[in-house]
Parts: structure tokens; C-alpha cells; sequence
């Protein structure tokens, strides 16, 4: 899978089974069990919401459950953390506009 | 996992080298002990460290972060210490119980002392387009890089030159990720010399004086602008110089995360040298509320060597407000203290100690 550290000169990286989720209605691969935050990153997707107020552009920023910053639809969901949730087989994942609807 | 109405002697909230060494000590000395972590794995920041920590021997000198965290959740297993991962303590309510949310779920617990251990949070630093992805808390992507083995990028702006703005650019060299520079507003470099000059023989440029202004970049950073700064940290006209990257790094210190300390009521200081909003403890790290103990990054934004002698004081100290003191329960506050006074000796701890000082002002007046 492209996106990833292959070779490192201290760390070896255990990653479980690949699974298919949707982006947006394209789909994409990712590691399962890891946050969905990892799965986009290494797709080089970096705008994960656009923000209430001014429509602007967000991404991840603390990437362990803080900061708020990456709120997503994950599943009809809004407001998910997606630095934090895991990964699972034929999540449909949408950016977030504004507060998102339940 | 637990059964939600289980109760403990003492439930510590936080699995990093706090929190852990609190729970081991709390355990050793007889007490029943639960951990609570709101991440996939025990270890804290420990988890994504790759560089071997310093300090005494006894506490884990020249041995990697990584690999202190495997030994710590080792003797928590060992020890059959309960803990709990993947769950957030979000409250905590006038009967001295906590709210846990685990799966969706919400379950009330309670112990006769808790010892919070949750650490800090990154600072954010206020520039134009610091909200524009590609703008991260450096730690994030130490967490992104080292955890889960994500390239993060291509070319990386450090801002900061504390010690977490000196590992994590030659952590990313080591992931194959290019640093552009570091910018540093002082005229010096904020961490310890070792890691300094590491990241200098590699040839980062670090950026004395100087500091970022703006984020460049449509939906995505693709540039910095940063520029020289004089003595009263004003920008200088025409020194402005536009750096390409795809990822601007904040490290620009942390604070302490003491919501959960507010709600139950617990009184708050403001000491900027401690990393500004802190809980009021005294000596034996005890809070305002006499069954909350703090530890780590939440009593002071330090290094894991000392969040890992404060966890130890907590823990036993939380224990000798239940059954008392003892003999081996002396023993461990004694040596931590001996210890800790050892490591505030550096001049890198003096900030620390002029904190420790003005809160030890508020205790003994």
C-alpha cells in the first residue's frame, strides 16, 4: 500500500487485514483497527471537514482525540474524531460541513 | 473488560509513564488499582518515542521510549493491574464518582482516590492560515509517522526548538521525510544540546530569531513565511523569507488537560512556568480535594523521567492516605524525591523549579 513506511532503522510497523471504505463515494483501502485519520492521510487526503462558520478547509491536528479538529461523517455519523476511530470494512466516510446533521 | 459497577481503591486516569508507575506502586502497596485510558494502547506518548530517553539508570536511562513503554504495560500485565483502553473519562459528578465512555457507552465507577495522570495538550501558536491542514501539532505526526507507520508528508517547517521540536524533525529524517528548518523565536535553541546538535550534523537549518507569519496554500499548506524577529519579539520589515513544505510543525509547548479537575471542583493555579492552568497540589502531590492526586504532565509540562518519579509519589501517596504509611511505602517517596531533586538540578529545570516555588508559596500560606 503506497503511504506507508516500509523501512525504518528502529521501528517495525504490525499492520491487520486490508479493508475497502468508501471516501466521498470513492473507494479507497486501509489498514483496519487503525484510525480513519491514517487511512485518509496516507491516501494524501488532508481536508477532512470544512469548518461552521467561514466554509474553511480543516484537517487533523493533535491526532489523539483533543483538539476537535477532524470531525467527520463516518456512517451517516457526524462529529466523529476520526484521529481516534477505528477503521472498519465498508465505512462510508464524508467530510463534515458545518456541525453536521443527526 | 470490567464489570461497570466494580469498585476500587484507587482508580488512576491516564496509562502513560505517570499513570502507569502510579498504578504499579498503588499496586505493590496493596491497593486495588484500575487504570483508564482513552487510547488503543498503554504507554502514553511513550508509544511513538523513538530516541533513548537520559536520566538515572534505576528510571530507564539510555533505553528507548518505545520500549520503556513496553516494560511499564509488561509489569502491569504481570502484576494483573485492570485497565481499561479505548475509554474517556468525560465527568466527574458530586458524589465522587466518574462518568467512562467506552463503545458508545456510559458507565459511572468509583474509588476512594483517584490520581489523575491525564498529561497536556498541544499548543496551538495563532499565525495567518494556522488552521489550513498541513498546519499539525508536532506530536500528531510523531504519532501518525511513529505509531502507525504513515509517511507523513514530503517537506516539514518545525516551529519551536524545544526538545520535541529537535526529536520529532530527526525522527521524520529517519522516516525518510525531508525538514526545511526549524524556527526558533529566541536567540537560543529551547532543548537540551544533545538533540541540537543531532539535527545540525544532519544539516536542518534552525532559524534563530525568527518566526512564522503565515501559512501559504489553497486548501493545503504548501509554503511558510517566516521572518527575523528583534529583542522585543517584533517582525522585521524585509526579513521575511517564504519557505516551501507541505507540513508546518507546532511545537510550542503544552498544557496541562485539567478539565476533569474543574468539574470535580478541585482549585486551579495559573503558573505559567508550569505550563500554565495547573491543579494546586501540595508536597504530597494531593490536590484541594483530599482524594485527588495528580501526576506528570498535569502538575508540570516536564519529561517522562519525572512524570515517572511523580507517579510514584502519587501512588503511594494516595495509599498512605488510605492505610497509612509504611516502611516500603516511605521508601518509594524517598527515593523518587531524592531523584526528582537530582534531575531539577539541570539548568533546563530552573523554569520548573521557579513553578514549583510559587506553588509551594500557595501551600504554605
Amino acid at each position: 500500500m503506497k503511504g506507508y513506511i516500509t523501512e525504518h532503522p528502529i521501528l517495525k510497523f504490525q499492520r491487520g487485514r486490508v479493508v475497502k471504505f468508501y471516501f466521498e463515494d470513492k473507494e479507497l483501502q486501509g489498514y483496519e483497527g487503525l484510525p480513519i485519520a491514517v487511512a485518509l492521510h496516507s491516501a494524501g487526503i488532508k481536508v477532512l471537514r470544512y469548518s461552521e462558520r467561514y466554509n474553511r478547509p480543516r484537517g487533523f491536528f493533535c491526532a489523539v482525540g483533543k483538539c476537535s479538529s477532524c470531525l467527520m461523517e463516518v456512517d451517516g455519523r457526524p462529529n466523529v474524531m476520526v484521529c481516534m476511530e477505528p477503521l472498519r470494512e465498508g465505512m462510508v466516510v464524508r467530510r463534515q460541513r458545518g456541525k453536521g446533521r443527526i | 473488560m470490567n464489570s461497570p459497577n466494580s469498585d476500587f481503591d484507587i482508580i488512576v486516569i491516564g496509562g502513560g509513564p505517570a499513570g502507569l508507575n502510579a498504578a504499579i506502586v498503588a499496586k505493590e502497596l496493596g491497593a486495588s488499582v484500575l487504570v483508564i485510558d482513552d487510547n488503543p494502547q498503554l504507554g502514553g506518548q511513550l508509544i511513538k518515542q523513538t530516541h533513548k530517553f537520559f536520566g538515572s539508570k534505576a528510571h530507564y536511562c539510555g533505553i528507548r521510549g518505545i520500549d520503556i513503554a513496553k516494560i511499564l504495560s509488561g509489569r502491569i500485565h504481570e502484576m494483573g493491574i485492570d485497565f481499561i483502553l479505548n475509554a474517556t473519562v468525560i465527568g466527574y459528578y458530586d458524589d465522587d464518582s466518574i462518568g467512562v465512555l467506552k463503545n458508545d457507552e456510559l458507565f459511572q465507577m468509583k474509588a476512594k482516590r483517584y490520581i489523575f495522570a491525564t498529561g497536556a495538550s498541544e499548543n496551538m501558536l495563532a499565525f495567518e492560515n494556522s488552521d489550513l491542514p498541513g498546519v499539525y501539532g508536532a506530536g500528531a505526526i510523531q504519532t501518525m509517522m511513529n505509531v502507525y507507520g504513515v509517511i507523513p508528508g514530503k517537506r516539514a517547517l518545525v516551529i519551536g526548538s524545544g526538545n520535541i521540536g529537535l526529536i520529532v524533525p530527526y525522527q521524520l529524517l529517519q522516516a525518510g521525510v525531508e525538514v526545511a528548518g526549524i524556527v526558533e523565536i529566541l536567540p537560543r535553541v529551547g532543548g537540551y544540546y544533545v538533540h541540537a546538535a543531532k539535527i545540525k550534523r544532519a544539516g536542518v537549518p534552525i532559524y534563530l530569531k525568527h518566526t512564522i507569519i503565515e501559512a501559504k496554500g489553497k486548501e493545503c499548506v504548501e509554503a511558510g513565511i517566516i521572518t527575523e524577529v528583534n529583542e522585543r519579539f517584533e517582525c522585521l520589515e524585509g526579513k521575511e523569507r517564504t519557505i516551501e513544505c507541505d507540513m508546518i510543525l507546532i511545537a510550542v509547548g503544552l498544557s496541562p488537560l485539567c478539565e476533569l479537575l474543574y468539574q470535580a471542583g478541585c482549585r486551579i493555579e495559573y503558573i505559567p512556568e508550569l505550563g500554565g492552568n495547573v491543579p494546586y497540589y501540595n508536597e504530597d502531590l494531593q490536590t484541594s480535594k483530599p482524594n485527588i492526586f495528580v501526576c506528570g504532565d498535569l502538575t508540570s509540562i516536564e519529561e517522562a523521567s519525572t512524570a515517572i518519579l511523580e507517579g510514584r509519589i502519587a501512588g503511594a501517596k494516595a495509599c498512605e492516605s488510605l492505610y497509612g504509611k509504611n516502611k516500603r511505602s516511605e521508601e518509594i517517596v524517598n527515593q523518587a524525591r531524592e531523584e526528582l531533586k537530582i534531575i531539577r538540578q539541570s539548568p533546563f529545570e530552573e523554569r520548573i523549579v521557579s513553578g514549583y516555588k510559587k506553588m509551594k508559596m500557595k501551600y504554605e500560606t
